[in-house]
């Protein structure tokens, strides 16, 4: 794949913008192209309406016949119930995902820079065998390493997970790095090199401060997928250890008596940190997406 | 002297990561292969209270001649293609309709974009709701809605149908990462040097023209980047069969919840055979990806 | 110079490692639970509800009992029970064993002692003089080669019917007529069904298995059910074709959106009037109660048309598991489990029978004194799906060909023979 973007390239918006044709035409094309995408906003909202809809209804409110009506009373019994439930989790959530996400991006980094600045021979292997660690199925190595993990002694729970995290962050982490340095100027790294400065002095003081942009795609980007992920969390914890995935998925889908109000306002919960990372920092999150895949 | 100083940095920078794949990812696979070669079925072969025997491929062909594990692949089978399918058009369609700028194209962007922020447990508590299977009186969730719009004849079943069943699990997967391929496409349209357009235009070549020979074709890798990831991601269909449905429904059995049954009851062989069938699956199609993406990298330089 | 490198590798390595057991501790909270000496750690799945409560009565007993030990609850919320098992396994493999565990008793436990993973506790019922409190039929279905692995601290019925009154009077249906067996029910059935009222609720696929159990009580008699897991009775014989055939009627006459349920959603459709009928072990009684539902007036109960006389059994047990980091304590803990005060305090706040035979049925409700009387005088018959009949391996074979069946997967036949393969 030819490098169309880089990693912390703005976002799709911040792309240099098409020609434009001439305004004033008042075409067909042009209501439907609108009718389209405005049909299209409104089925991706429809979700969004029946979560915050039902998470303010009242038990007697959840009726069949009632379903898509809103609350007759606005309650937050629902709200605070989820909060209680959930806000340990929450918070073994952040313990996993904080030093989980910094590791890792550290890691992806040291290979982005040696894989894309002192190329080697094998270099491209190495850095195919690495990124082929994004693709695999983590059922095929389940088994086994539920073992390696009893072997290491690490408590179930945000420990482990940590380390999983960080493990398997390292392909797409490594693959940020190195397209955003292979679209650093040479001439920065080389002047340095000139200096007299060892590789590992030229990445702490010259490619490590050029870095921020891709540290915050891929903060971002391990932030998210570790915060959403449920397959390690489901094999290596429990509600009481794992993260919130876990825990959720035990509110809405346990033995109690299925509650949707608090289920949703719990997946409410559960997603706010994300929506956050995403509404306050989209740009760098397209960015992330990009680079993570366009460059695959 | 001079090859430690060459190679020493760079190798200790790299070495962390590679002793952690080696181990991790490239060891495990070897393991899981052993595991699944063995007739460890049982809690005591499990926990090495009891031996285990090689047995070969034979958990393989069991798995593969089993109704179950068949019905488990063709249910994989059809969501990815449900899932791929609607991700793709979706996606392709939005990106080219928001593709030349126009008002209001960054709410629109955002608003499509934003259930990929969303895990898949979270947004299946919701798709639960809607894709409640009851009709009629006792509907809730699409079913009434579309009795509410007077669309009744729409109302199903959705996931319990043991046929038809595991695309309804798709239709929250599409919802999730339609926006995803929109953002791949738009970065692909708006990569489209400004000259082709130009030349085509001069050329005398009509608008529909200009897309169909000039910016469709240089899409091409921006639509296979897409189809490897979303496809991959298919198999993170267990997040959202463990939301929406539960495990032991057959109707919505992939490969990847006969993994975690199996893995319940100590069926250790059988669920490594289930996880190393998906890592065939998923190498058949990533290994000539790569290899083709690295080579035209080297050729590229 | 060369060695340099090597050093530097070797620190590199080191580095990641601690980097790695670094981030580890940063969020470690620790799972020492029942080190100490005078710790006992008890593991259940008992985090919510009145299970909690019981447990806290049962912790309550326990202080009494034996002050010089203390009370650990590694309860696992989770799945009913499947958060907990998931994490015992993990437990049970790395060698450190809570000191004790709550299991289902019976076949269930086969793979833990197969796995060497539990004592025989059978001279602590000598000593504890459980030999005689409990039952013949129950010591029976828990000795294994002469050996019992556990100590009930509690007994469920599976084989009973929930109905709403009002909905069965406005079909015309006289509530405290009990239909004298499957077919009858089925008549029943029909006329509920008729009103357009769900006739019977079932939830997800183990409360299909927990309702074909019954049927096969109900249609095979205690000794020929109890003969299906001892080989004696053919799975591929016409009695068994014909409970297929009841339990596909009865499946027919269930809500559609069963599969998306858990068993609280079945039992609360009786209770709201939607569905007349709801075929679920006595932990339903709580549903009723919490709801201020009573007894009569409100909801109506009996065994499952045919299986009269038949005490469908499960229990819940503790074991000692090899290796406990505090076996005393741990046999302290059985003791109080299978104590009197022990089991009627528990069974109080949780809504289940004691074990005991010798516990006064004035200290009970209502419906659990039914149950006690049943228990002592009906033939207990083990139930499939909660692991007191069969190994969790065969439970998830026949989960598996029921859930194929019920959504359509395979015929009547097929199913059979998956189900005699499954048990076989």
């Amino acid at each position: 794949m030819t490098a169309t973007t880089t990693p912390a390239a703005p976002g799709v918006g911040e792309l240099a913008p098409a020609p434009r044709r001439p305004k004033g035409r008042f075409s067909a094309a042009r209501t439907v192209r609108y009718a389209i995408l405005l049909f299209s906003l409104v089925i991706v909202l429809i979700p969004v309406y029946v979560l915050l809809v039902t998470s303010f209804k009242g038990p007697g409110d959840a009726t069949p016949t009632r379903a898509w009506a809103l609350p007759q009373l606005w309650i937050a019994d629902n709200w605070i119930t989820a909060w209680d439930t959930l806000a340990p989790a929450i918070g073994r959530t952040l313990q996993m995902v904080i030093p989980a996400s910094i590791i890792s991006a550290f890691l992806g980094s040291m290979n982005g820079f040696v894989l894309s600045r002192w190329s080697f021979r094998g270099a491209n292997v190495v850095f195919t065998l690495i990124l082929f660690g994004m693709f695999i199925p983590y059922q095929a190595v389940m088994i086994p390493l539920n073992q390696i993990v009893l072997d290491i002694g690490l408590p179930n729970g945000v420990p482990t997970l940590i380390l999983l995290h960080v493990i398997y962050g390292i392909p797409i982490t490594t693959l940020i790095f190195r397209n955003y340095y292979e679209s650093v100027p040479h001439e920065l790294i080389e002047a340095a090199r000139m200096d007299g400065a060892g590789m590992l002095r030229t990445y702490a003081w010259v490619v490590l401060p050029i870095s921020i942009p891709s540290f915050v795609v891929v903060l971002i980007w391990q932030f998210t997928s570790a915060w959403n992920d449920f397959l390690f969390a489901v094999f290596f914890s429990t509600p009481n250890t794992g993260p919130v995935t876990v825990a959720l998925n035990n509110l809405a889908n346990g033995a109690q008596l299925q509650n949707y109000g608090v289920s949703m306002a719990g997946a409410l919960f559960a997603s706010l940190p994300t929506l956050l990372v995403y509404i306050i920092l989209g740009k760098y999150f397209v960015g992330g997406l990009m680079s993570g895949s366009v460059k695959g | 002297m001079k090859t430690i100083k060459r190679w020493g940095p760079p190798v200790l920078l790299l070495t962390p990561s590679m002793i952690l794949m080696a181990v991790f990812v490239y060891g495990l696979i070897v393991a899981n292969f052993a595991t699944s070669a063995t007739d460890n079925h049982t809690a005591a072969q499990a926990t090495g209270v009891q031996p285990t025997v090689f047995v070969g491929i034979g958990n393989y062909l069991d798995l593969l001649a089993s109704d179950a594990f068949q019905h488990s692949l063709k249910n994989l089978l059809l969501y990815t293609v449900v899932f791929l399918v609607g991700t793709m058009v979706i996606g392709f369609m939005w990106a080219w309709l928001l593709e030349r700028p126009m008002r209001g194209e960054g709410i629109f962007r955002s608003v499509y974009l934003f259930p990929m922020a969303v895990s898949f447990i979270a947004s299946g508590v919701v798709w639960r709701w809607l894709l409640n299977s009851n009709e009629g009186e006792q509907a809730l969730g699409l079913n009434r809605l579309f009795q509410m719009v007077g669309l009744d004849f729409l109302q199903n079943p959705w996931w319990n149908n043991i046929t038809w069943g595991i695309a309804a699990i798709a239709l929250p997967a599409i919802w999730q990462l339609s926006g995803y391929v929109m953002a791949l496409f738009l970065a692909g349209f708006r990569g489209v040097p400004v000259e082709l357009r130009e030349a085509g235009r001069m050329d005398g070549a009509s608008e529909w023209q200009v897309y169909r020979h000039v910016i469709f074709p240089q899409l091409s890798p921006v639509a296979l980047s897409a189809l490897i990831i979303i496809g991959h991601m298919s198999l993170k269909a267990f997040d959202l069969i463990m939301s929406i449905s539960k495990p032991s429904n057959y109707q919505t059995k992939v490969p990847a919840v006969d993994m975690y049954v199996f893995k319940s009851s100590f069926d250790y062989a059988n669920s490594a055979a289930v996880g190393a069938i998906l890592l065939i699956i998923v190498a058949v199609l990533v290994i000539p990806y790569l290899i083709y993406t690295n080579r035209k990298e080297v050729s590229g330089r | 110079m060369r060695r340099i490198g090597v050093v530097a590798t070797a620190a590199a390595i080191g580095l990641a490692l601690t980097a790695c057991s670094g981030g580890g501790d940063g969020g470690g909270d620790g799972d020492e639970g029942g080190g100490g000496g005078t710790d006992v750690e008890v593991f259940t799945w008992w985090a919510a509800g009145s299970e909690l409560t019981g447990l806290e009565a049962l912790e309550a007993v326990f202080a009494e009992q034996h002050p010089d030990f203390t009370f650990v609850n590694g309860a696992v919320a989770g799945g009913a029970g499947s958060a907990a098992k998931d994490l015992l396994q993990t437990r049970l493999q790395a060698g450190d064993p809570p000191d004790t565990f709550q299991a289902h008793a019976g076949a269930e436990l086969t793979d833990y002692i197969a796995a060497g993973q539990l004592e025989d506790v059978s001279d602590l019922y000598t000593e504890f003089g459980l030999t005689d409190a409990f039952p013949q039929d129950l010591i029976d279905l828990l000795t294994v080669d002469g050996n019992i692995y556990s100590v009930p601290s509690n007994i469920h019925r599976s084989n009973v019917v929930w109905a709403n009154p009002t909905v069965l009077e406005s079909a015309g249906i006289d509530p405290a007529a009990v239909p004298a067996d499957i077919d009858a029910w089925i008549a029943d059935l029909e006329t509920v069904q008729a009103t357009g009222v769900t006739a019977l609720s079932v939830a997800t696929t183990w409360t299909q298995v927990h309702l074909l159990e019954t049927v096969l009580m109900a249609d095979l008699g205690a000794e020929a059910y109890i003969g299906l897991w001892n080989g004696e009775t053919d799975w591929t014989g016409a009695e068994v074709t014909g409970a297929l055939e009841h339990f596909e009627t009865l499946m027919s006459f269930t809500n559609t959106d069963r599969d998306g349920l858990d068993w609280p959603e079945a039992t609360q459709m009786v209770i709201d009037g939607t569905a007349a009928y709801n075929v679920m072990g006595d932990w339903a009684v709580a549903a009723f109660e919490e709801q201020g539902v009573e007894r009569g007036a409100g909801f109506v109960d009996f065994p499952v048309p045919g299986s009269d006389g038949q005490f469908g059994f499960l229990a819940d047990s503790f074991t000692l598991p090899v290796g406990a980091p505090n076996p005393d304590g741990a046999t302290a803990w059985l003791e109080t489990v299978g104590s009197l005060e022990g089991q009627v305090a528990f069974n109080q706040a949780k809504g289940s029978i004691p074990a005991r035979t010798d516990a006064d049925p004035a200290d009970f409700s209502e419906y659990q004194q039914s149950a006690i009387e049943s228990y002592a005088n009906d033939a207990i018959v083990p139930s499939l799906a909660h692991g007191a009949a069969s190994p969790i391996a065969v439970l998830n074979a026949v989960s598996d060909a029921t859930s194929k069946f019920t959504t359509g997967g395979s015929d009547l036949a097929t199913y059979q023979q998956e189900l005699a393969a499954a048990v076989g």
